[in-house]
């Protein structure tokens, strides 16, 4: 892991009003890597999601994504970079299609590519395609999450954020879910940065794991090592106290 | 019979002005929630640059139909230009650096760029109205009765026309715009999550601006249509057509695009109507009356949007 990183966050402290969220936080996030990041509640997991893409940007610290310094740099210009989030709560477009959502995530991609690429968000997500002209707002908490995915990888991006994705569904769309994000990194080498509060499953599908507590954080190391981490089993994985 | 036709002709005339009005205030307020009470002024500043450039052209009625209709396009087309550099203008200078701000900073804002406009247009161009001669004459007889009280004619004239047939023209462009093209996508993802929309890649600054151009270049129209359907203007002109044009979009369901123009219709005949079987000193009062029932027994508007949705 000499190669400079893909994404390296470095010192960054995020303030809402004069609530302070983030408090230092450091990660890096390497070219081909699922990494996740754990934690409670309110820890500031989200947070740090959004002040990688700009909104809102951070007070202090610095963010690098391919060397770019990004700290300072409007959010719908870092989405044209190449990165991509499917955010905390979804935020489908309720009054559109599930087709236009689409491609309101197509947007920063190159239009020559997509017929393909909703040919392959439609193969991850049949019943996407199924419901591609019922409006977003109509579907259920599953079929949104899905929709929230396949509009971000709509964008092409190297570097994939996604908040939560199995917040709210059934265990085997989560299963799903988890197993179109291991295939995407297997097969098309795309690098993924992974909020969750189902401490179990993302640590299994990750590569390294960051655990956050009140905006800080705590402890890393590999998937594997953290599941075994006697305090995170406490903590995540056999419903601790958070 | 034959009047209560004379009166729905004149009546969809007049809404269909009031229409592109309100056009203006629903996208602004869909995409922003900020009432821009300087749009009526930015429609005033449209009808000024029209006479400006009439008078230019030397436009009069003896000009030859076709010729006219030729020029009136590039009227039309100057003065969409002009009034959209006001609207871009007033949103850059007055609007964008209060985003974000508390609510009512972006209103009161608002009714002092109305202000700072009016008086602008009053001593560049002076206080007194300006008239304009008539220069789209001529019309044709649809209806006709006679009977003791001699002849009465039901008639659509030539102005009547060009004012319907242009602005229906460009509500259905602009329809289309917004419902088909990768620009009004961005504009309707703006408007239902800006945060959202910016994750996307969509340059929210952008598309609001944008906004404001395509709201005020459809105020221009009304204001070239104004001009030739009344023939006078005034610095004043844009407080009340504005007002009505508000109560039409609020009417319509306020940030609904069908809603305004069916807003504006509705505005346009009930003023119409009132005035011709009523009393006309009171047409004011019966759009304004119109807009109170509204607020109270359909706050939402006439297409405004349920929410869909879901959790």
């Amino acid at each position: 892991m000499n190669a400079p990183a893909l994404l390296s966050v470095s010192q960054v402290e995020t303030f809402y009003g004069r609530i302070q969220a983030l408090r230092g936080v450091s990660l890096d996030v390497h070219e081909g890597e699922i990494v996740t990041l754990i934690g409670a509640n309110g820890a500031g997991k989200s947070t740090l999601m959004m002040t990688i893409c700009g909104s809102p940007q951070a007070r202090s610290g610095q963010i690098l994504y391919r060397g770019h310094d990004i700290t300072r740099t409007p959010t719908h210009q870092i989405m044209h970079m190449g990165i991509a989030q499917s955010p905390e709560g979804r935020r489908i477009f309720g009054r559109m299609t599930v087709m236009e959502n689409l491609r309101i995530g197509a947007s920063v991609a190159d239009p020559s590519h997509f017929d393909r690429d909703i040919e392959r968000a439609f193969a991850l997500f049949p019943l996407l395609k199924e419901r591609r002209n019922q409006r977003g707002g109509t579907l259920s908490g599953g079929e949104q999450q899905m929709l929230a995915i396949a509009r971000a990888l709509m964008a092409q991006p190297r570097l994939l954020l996604l908040d939560e994705p199995s917040l709210g569904l059934a265990p085997l769309v989560i299963k799903q879910i988890f197993g179109a994000i291991r295939e995407l990194n297997a097969t098309q080498g795309l690098t993924v940065f992974l909020v969750e509060q189902n401490a179990h499953h993302a640590l299994r599908l990750a590569h390294r794991g960051y655990v956050m507590v009140n905006g800080k954080i705590t402890m890393t190391g590999t998937g594997v090592e953290l599941l075994g981490r006697e305090e995170i089993r406490a903590a995540y994985l056999e419903g601790g106290v958070h | 019979m034959e009047y209560f036709v004379q009166q729905l002709i004149n009546g969809v005339t007049l809404g269909s002005i009031y229409g592109l009005i309100a056009i203006g205030y629903t996208l602004v307020y869909g995409i922003v929630g900020m009432i821009n009470f300087a749009h009526g002024d930015i429609f005033m500043v449209g009808a000024f640059v029209s006479l400006i450039v009439i008078t230019a052209l030397g436009l009069t009625a003896s000009t030859g139909l076709g010729l006219t209709i030729l020029a009136l396009i590039l009227v039309l087309v100057i003065s969409m230009i002009v009034a959209s550099v006001y609207g871009w203008t007033v949103e850059r200078v007055a609007y964008r650096p209060l985003r974000g701000s508390f609510r009512l900073a972006p209103l009161i804002t608002a009714i002092g760029m109305s202000i700072v406009l009016q008086n602008y247009v009053q001593i560049s161009q002076g206080a007194r109205v300006k008239p304009l001669q008539p220069i789209i004459s001529g019309g044709h007889t649809i209806m006709r009765r006679v009977d003791a009280n001699g002849e009465f004619l039901v008639q659509v004239s030539n102005m009547q026309i060009f004012i319907v047939v242009i602005t229906f023209s460009l509500m259905v462009i602009f329809t289309l715009l917004i419902a088909k093209t990768p620009l009004g996508r961005a504009q309707r993802a703006c408007e239902q999550d800006t945060k959202m929309a910016a994750l996307s890649g969509i340059n929210v600054d952008r598309t609001i601006s944008l906004t404001f151009v395509l709201g005020a270049a459809l105020a221009a129209v009304a204001g070239l249509m104004f001009l030739l359907y009344y023939g006078v203007i005034d610095f004043f002109i844009g407080f009340v057509a504005g007002v009505k044009a508000f109560t039409a979009a609020v009417l319509g369901g306020i940030g609904s695009l069908p809603g305004a123009m069916l807003g504006g219709l509705v505005i346009g005949l009930i003023e119409t109507f009132w005035s011709a079987y009523f009393s006309i000193e009171y047409k004011d009062v019966a759009a304004f009356a119109m807009l109170a029932l509204v607020l109270i027994f359909l706050p939402q508007g006439l297409l405004g949007k349920p929410e869909v949705e879901k959790v």
